[in-house]
This record gives C-alpha cells, sequence and structure tokens, in this order.
C-alpha cells in the first residue's frame, strides 16, 4: 500500500494540477477513475474539483453514489488521510463524511481569485505542516463555495482572511472530528509554483503527503 | 403515476438568488414583497397502482438523492 489515489469523476477538471502538485512535493500519486471499486493499494485520496457529473441535482450528489464512494469511506473510517478540494469538499459534504453544504455564494458570482487564509487549527492533515495563524494566500475558483452548518458544531482549519463567498464563520477548509478528513474550497494545488503567483499552497499539500506517509509507515 | 416533489431549502439556510430577486421587485416599485424563496421542484413519473406505496417509494428517493437532508426539506405530492 502506497500513494495517493486521485479521484477522477467524470466533470473533474482540476486532476491534472491535483497530480502534478502531489507528485512535484515528492509524493506517490495515481489517477484512479470513479467506477474503481478497490483502493486498497492507496494510503490517502484525493476528490478533486471540478464539475463531477455536472453538479446535476446539487453540486457532488451524484459523485456520492460513484461507486468509489464506498472505498473512500472505507479510508475515511480507517483513519487514512482523505482530502476534498473545491468540487471534492462539496461531494465529502453531500455523503456526509464533512458536515455541512455549500451553496451559490453570496452574491451569486463565480469568483476567481486569490485569496488570503489564515490557518486556525493545525491538527488536521492539510493542516499539519502549518503554524497556527499563518497567512496563506492561494486561488478560490469556485460558485458554490458558501458553506454552511446548520449544527454550529464544525472543525474549522482555515479561514479566509476577508469574507469572498457568505461562508459561515468564514470557513474555507473543514475537517471532522478525527482530522483526518478535510475539504478545503480554494485551489493549494494551484499555488506551488512562483511561476503561477504562489507557492502558499505547499505547505498544506506537504502536510497531507506527510500525514499520507505517516499512515504508509503505521499499516 | 405522476409525483410531484417540492424541495424547499430550510428557512433558516440563505437564499442568495431569492434575496436577490426580492431586491430586483422591489427596485421596480414593487414595494409589497417581503420575501422571496426559490425552491426546486421535481416531476416524476413511477410505475405502480398503490398511492401509499408510489408515496413510500419516492419518499425514499428523496432521503436517498432528491433533497439534501443538511439543508432541505421536501413534500411528495401523488396524482
Amino acid at each position: 500500500m502506497s500513494g495517493i489515489a486521485v479521484v477522477v469523476f467524470p466533470g473533474s477538471n482540476c486532476e491534472f494540477d491535483t497530480l502534478y502538485a502531489l507528485r512535484t512535493l515528492g509524493a506517490q500519486a495515481e489517477l484512479v477513475w470513479h467506477r474503481e471499486t478497490d483502493l486498497s493499494d492507496f494510503a490517502g485520496a484525493v476528490l478533486p474539483g471540478g464539475f463531477a457529473h455536472g453538479d446535476y441535482l446539487r453540486t457532488g450528489a451524484i459523485a456520492g453514489f460513484s461507486p468509489v464512494m464506498a472505498e473512500v469511506r472505507r479510508m475515511a473510517a480507517q483513519g487514512r488521510p482523505v482530502l476534498g478540494i473545491c468540487n471534492g469538499f462539496q461531494i465529502l459534504c453531500e455523503v456526509g463524511l464533512l458536515p455541512g453544504a455549500l451553496i451559490p455564494n453570496r452574491d451569486l458570482r463565480f469568483i476567481c481569485r486569490d485569496v488570503e487564509l489564515e490557518v486556525v487549527d493545525t491538527g488536521s492533515v492539510l493542516t499539519a505542516a502549518a503554524t497556527p495563524g499563518q497567512r496563506l494566500r492561494v486561488p478560490l475558483n469556485s460558485y458554490e463555495g458558501n458553506w454552511v452548518d446548520p449544527s454550529n458544531d464544525s472543525r474549522i482549519v482555515v479561514r479566509y482572511v476577508e469574507d469572498p463567498n457568505g461562508a459561515q464563520e468564514q470557513a474555507a477548509a473543514v475537517a471532522n472530528d478525527k482530522g483526518n478528513v478535510v475539504g478545503i474550497m480554494p485551489h493549494p494545488e494551484r499555488a506551488i509554483d512562483a511561476m503561477v503567483g504562489s507557492t502558499d499552497g505547499r505547505v498544506l499539500l506537504e502536510g497531507f503527503i506527510a500525514s499520507v506517509d505517516r499512515e504508509e509507515s503505521r499499516v | 403515476m405522476n409525483v410531484t416533489v417540492n424541495i424547499t431549502r430550510r428557512p433558516e439556510i440563505a437564499d442568495p438568488q431569492g434575496t436577490t430577486v426580492a431586491r430586483a421587485l422591489r427596485d421596480l416599485g414593487h414595494d409589497s414583497v417581503e420575501s422571496v424563496r426559490i425552491d426546486r421542484t421535481i416531476h416524476l413519473i413511477v410505475d405502480g397502482d398503490d398511492v401509499e406505496e408510489v408515496r413510500q417509494a419516492v419518499t425514499a428517493m428523496c432521503e436517498q438523492l432528491l433533497a439534501n437532508p443538511v439543508l432541505e426539506d421536501f413534500e411528495v405530492i401523488v396524482g
């Protein structure tokens, strides 16, 4: 068992950026089609951004029933690192692996710009390498990025410094109680090379990769 | 059998689309508008003769896929 599965749904469009980022940062990572029913070879999984199944019905709703999701649930239950970026975050909320849901941005606009983030909890697999209070500049590219959680009892690990989309408590990334499942709305995989403006996404993905490495040595 | 499913976002959950439409209506002079909520209606044709059975089947569909239990309520109307 080794490496990270990057799950590809029909309509995913950030899988190559994600694969490139993970490999550039030293991880072993492979693309896996959403009909795959066995992820036992992988120590971690990433659900990339995009518009899985066209976002029909609700964003992430149909992807939640893709065959691969049974395996993603199993990995999450076993404590393996699972990360959802953007649409991947929406899917993890739809299947109940993360709390809350994502609704259209308050101003009904697709937001496509860099935003400043603040790490507020370093106990998750995504934020493990960051320091509390660390500021990061990462692109946000979403229409349904407005996270809401009626339970008001969630583990927010990264916040927006300034509210871009109406998300409750300015949440940009949310984890489950154990911290092994995380969803983030901005795109750390697009901020790993100074050539495209920022390398601030590295510390997040490096933390995730290190968490996967620890999982591999544990099992 | 024709079945209509009304899916409504719970009142405490913001509806940015409804808020924007309400503002636009007021801008057009419709000062009486107090609130707008925009929800979804799904029309299904379901094989079956027993209204109660069909209702139960569509209720299961709502719980499983059609509605998001975190945010939404639903109403199933058979016939």
